[in-house]
């Protein structure tokens, strides 16, 4: 994933455009012809040391190694079960990378169809086969709570810089909040302030190329929950 | 193309029945991401064509047998909707809207960027909600923005635009009755960042100087409508990014 | 025609709807936003492009002189088609009509002949030789539940601005289409035990019954069907029977 210039224009681009004719290299999403760099897909430009490439407005999540992913069962297979992450090719889990004892057959005992789960990606082969686990440290069946889709594109947003902007959401509406690197993204907590979490996050990803986001969606979650001054100490206890 | 009229189609001023000159095409109009579902999707009105695209994709390839192991295929239907042509079409696809899918999907598949997904299938559809001749084109010209829109990777985005003959003369981007009674009839498409044709095909009788200065006409009105294509999509996507920054 | 919805969803929804809410907000009664463009189509007859929420369909008329029913000698002709075509949904396939779309255009169809909307006893051009023939084509665009009531909408307000083109057939001055009334059909979905007006994707997708009932302007009824693998109670048809005639009336005044 390619730094952000502080300074990018937030010009959009579409396939074709010109990017550079000065010698730069071309970066993702962009391509050379005539000792011109083009713009490969819609996005705004986007200029990495020597390099200059696109970053994408739109488009489907396309899975890499290390990712981490909400899925949903779509099919079982005697010894693995098929997963959608949203990418253009379903994902076998194997019986090998889950934490339980498979018995060959005995498959849907443990996930069935329509289940979420959290895994991550292990490898995705030049013919994009794509091979996931279920065996690292919090990956697991998920149980209960609300799992929002929005555009891989806008995960950064949702994360922010050095994690500030998960980080408020958590905090003030008192989630539990799960980005996976596919835009799903799995919000636990009561029901009142898991919608506005839900709602908020869906504001993040519609306005993602506003400039002053953070503080938007702020004043949008203060409006719905009061944030109390102490936090650490809740008095509520009996009712 | 072979129907006979008493109509003049261009009279001794140059002037076609809608007031055009010779080298002028109708009015363009293009806008992007018009459907919810699609990944992608687009309008376009040339003239008095109206059609409608939409794309899904990438995304497994049916029917399997199809799958391709080294990059992706571009599956293109081209339909008429039976109340878009002024004697009712019956439903169902026609040889001609089966010529019109194989051409189209070729067309595509030479731009976009299909070696990045093996095995999966870019399903294209074309819906011709009016036709006033020229569909293929307007057709072509809405499914390459709406493969933008849906943010798959490809060289550049393809006008298509048509050029012929009508009364002898040469004219560019023909109309429902210069197509049915002209003397000829050529749609083509190019990638606009080198000109290389991607869609060709004609009929009728035309020499080489008549073939020639068409075919001119024809690239510089795609250039123009290459322009439109363009602007609909940052005219899509720019407002997003205005609303977000108030 | 099914996407598998994450359990999740599944169940924060059924949760919600058993509490009489909905995850767009709507209350069990309420339809979503209609828009309705008449005339959008030159080549059509009459044409309409109708949203309901997200759902889009397009419905366009075209008239034509042919022969009547051996039976029906001096009666127009009336046929009404759909299709559910691809850039609709991403689990539509390419193909003839199948069996949704089929049950969807006779659905459609039997609301407006029921209710004789179209005074078909005025097409008659030459008796026993010659009738017009009134083609209603409905294609969906993009599909977020309802086709039924959507499509309906399409179709007769498509009907409701056309124009028989006598001219073009040298059988006289094109005149209006002759209506008399505008049928409006009113869908619910059943979920758990609750009913809900106007479904949604999602909505359809956890549904166990659906009840589509057309009325006319004067809330009598035209045309019923219920779809889905499960059942409805007596006194959940009356719920229906009422909602149908009050939210048709609602609708039937928006469109005009």
């Amino acid at each position: 994933m390619e730094k952000r210039n502080a300074r990018q224009t937030r010009e959009i681009v579409v396939p074709g455009d010109i990017l550079d004719g000065t010698g730069m290299r071309p970066g993702e999403n962009a391509y050379v012809l005539d000792g011109k760099v083009r713009a490969s897909v819609m996005g705004v430009r986007n200029v990495f040391q020597n390099t200059v490439g696109v970053i994408p407005l739109r488009g489907g999540y396309m899975p890499t190694s290390g990712d981490t992913v909400f899925g949903v069962i779509v099919d079982i297979g005697p010894s693995n079960w098929l997963i959608d992450i949203g990418a253009p090719y379903p994902a076998p889990l194997h019986v090998s990378e889950v934490p339980w004892k498979v018995e060959f057959g005995d498959t849907s005992r443990f996930l069935t169809i329509g289940n979420v789960v959290l895994i991550k990606v292990l490898a995705v082969d030049e013919s994009k086969k794509i091979s996931v686990t279920m065996k690292d440290s919090g990956l697991r069946k998920i149980e209960g709570g609300r799992l929002v889709k929005i555009s891989h594109t806008k995960v950064s947003r949702v994360i922010g810089k050095s994690g500030s902007m998960i980080s408020m959401l958590k905090n003030m509406t008192d989630c539990r909040i799960t980005v996976g690197q596919n835009g799903w993204i799995w919000v636990d907590g009561d029901d009142e302030a898991a919608d506005v979490a839900v709602e908020a996050i869906k504001m993040i990803e519609e306005l993602a190329q506003s400039s002053n986001l953070t503080d938007r969606i702020k004043e949008f979650i203060e409006k719905r929950i009061p944030q109390d001054e102490d936090e650490e100490y809740d008095d509520e206890g009996d009712e | 193309m072979s129907g006979h009229t008493d109509m003049v189609l261009v009279d001794e001023n140059g002037l076609r029945i809608d007031g055009r000159t010779a080298d002028q095409h109708r009015p363009f109009k293009v806008e992007a991401g018009v459907l919810n579902n699609a990944d992608g999707s687009a309008y376009v009105e040339i003239g008095k064509n109206k059609v409608l695209a939409a794309v899904y994709g990438p995304r497994e390839c049916h029917p399997r047998h199809l799958q391709d192991p080294t990059k992706a295929i571009v599956q293109c239907k081209y339909n008429m909707q039976s109340f878009s042509v002024s004697d009712r079409k019956r439903p169902g696809p026609d040889r001609r809207s089966i010529e019109i899918s194989k051409i189209i999907s070729e067309a595509l598949e030479k731009v976009v960027l299909t070696e990045l997904y093996p095995r999966a299938s870019i399903d294209v559809y074309i819906e011709i909600l009016q036709a006033n001749a020229g569909t293929r084109c307007a057709g072509l010209t809405a499914a390459s923005v709406a493969l933008a829109d849906a943010g798959i990777p490809m060289r550049d985005i393809v006008p298509a635009l048509a050029c012929g003959k009508a009364d002898g003369h040469v004219l560019l981007d023909l109309n429902k009755e210069e197509d049915n009674y002209g003397q000829a009839d050529v749609p083509i498409a190019i990638i606009p960042s080198t000109d290389e044709i991607v869609l060709l095909q004609m009929d009728g009788n035309m020499t080489r100087e008549e073939f020639d200065h068409g075919i001119k006409m024809a690239v510089a009105g795609c250039h123009e409508l290459h322009e439109l294509q363009k602007d609909a999509l940052k005219r899509r996507y720019s407002k997003k990014a205005e609303e977000g920054s108030e | 025609m099914t996407e598998i919805m994450s359990e999740i969803k599944r169940d924060h929804m059924l949760k919600l709807i058993a509490e009489g809410k909905r995850l767009d907000g709507r209350t069990p009664t309420d339809v979503r936003k209609i828009q309705v463009i008449t005339d959008v189509i030159e080549s059509a007859d009459g044409s309409a492009r109708v949203k309901m929420g997200k759902t889009e369909v397009i419905a366009g008329v075209k008239i034509i002189p042919g022969t009547p029913f051996p039976d029906t000698p001096n009666i127009g002709v009336l046929t009404t088609g759909a299709e559910l075509i691809p850039m609709a949904h991403p689990t539509f396939e390419s193909g003839p009509p199948g069996e949704d779309a089929i049950e969807l255009a006779r659905v459609v169809d039997r609301g407006i002949r029921e209710s004789g909307m179209v005074d078909v006893e005025a097409l008659c051009i030459t008796p026993g030789e010659e009738v017009w023939m009134c083609f209603v084509d409905i294609y969906a665009l993009d599909y977020d539940g309802n086709l039924f009531d959507a499509a309906n909408l399409a179709a007769v307000c498509a009907l409701k601005n056309a124009t028989i083109p006598g001219e073009q057939y040298g059988k006289g001055e094109n005149k209006p289409l002759p209506i008399t009334c505008t049928p409006i059909s009113i869908t619910e979905v059943k979920i758990g035990n609750t009913l809900i007006v106007d479904p949604n994707f999602d909505e359809e997708q956890i549904s166990t019954a659906r009840l589509t009932v057309t009325t006319d302007d004067v809330g009598n009824f035209r045309a019923m069907q219920k779809g889905g693998r499960g059942s409805i109670t007596l006194d959940e048809l009356s719920l229906c029977l009422d909602r149908a005639v009050e939210k048709g009336a609602e609708i039937r005044k928006i469109i005009g």
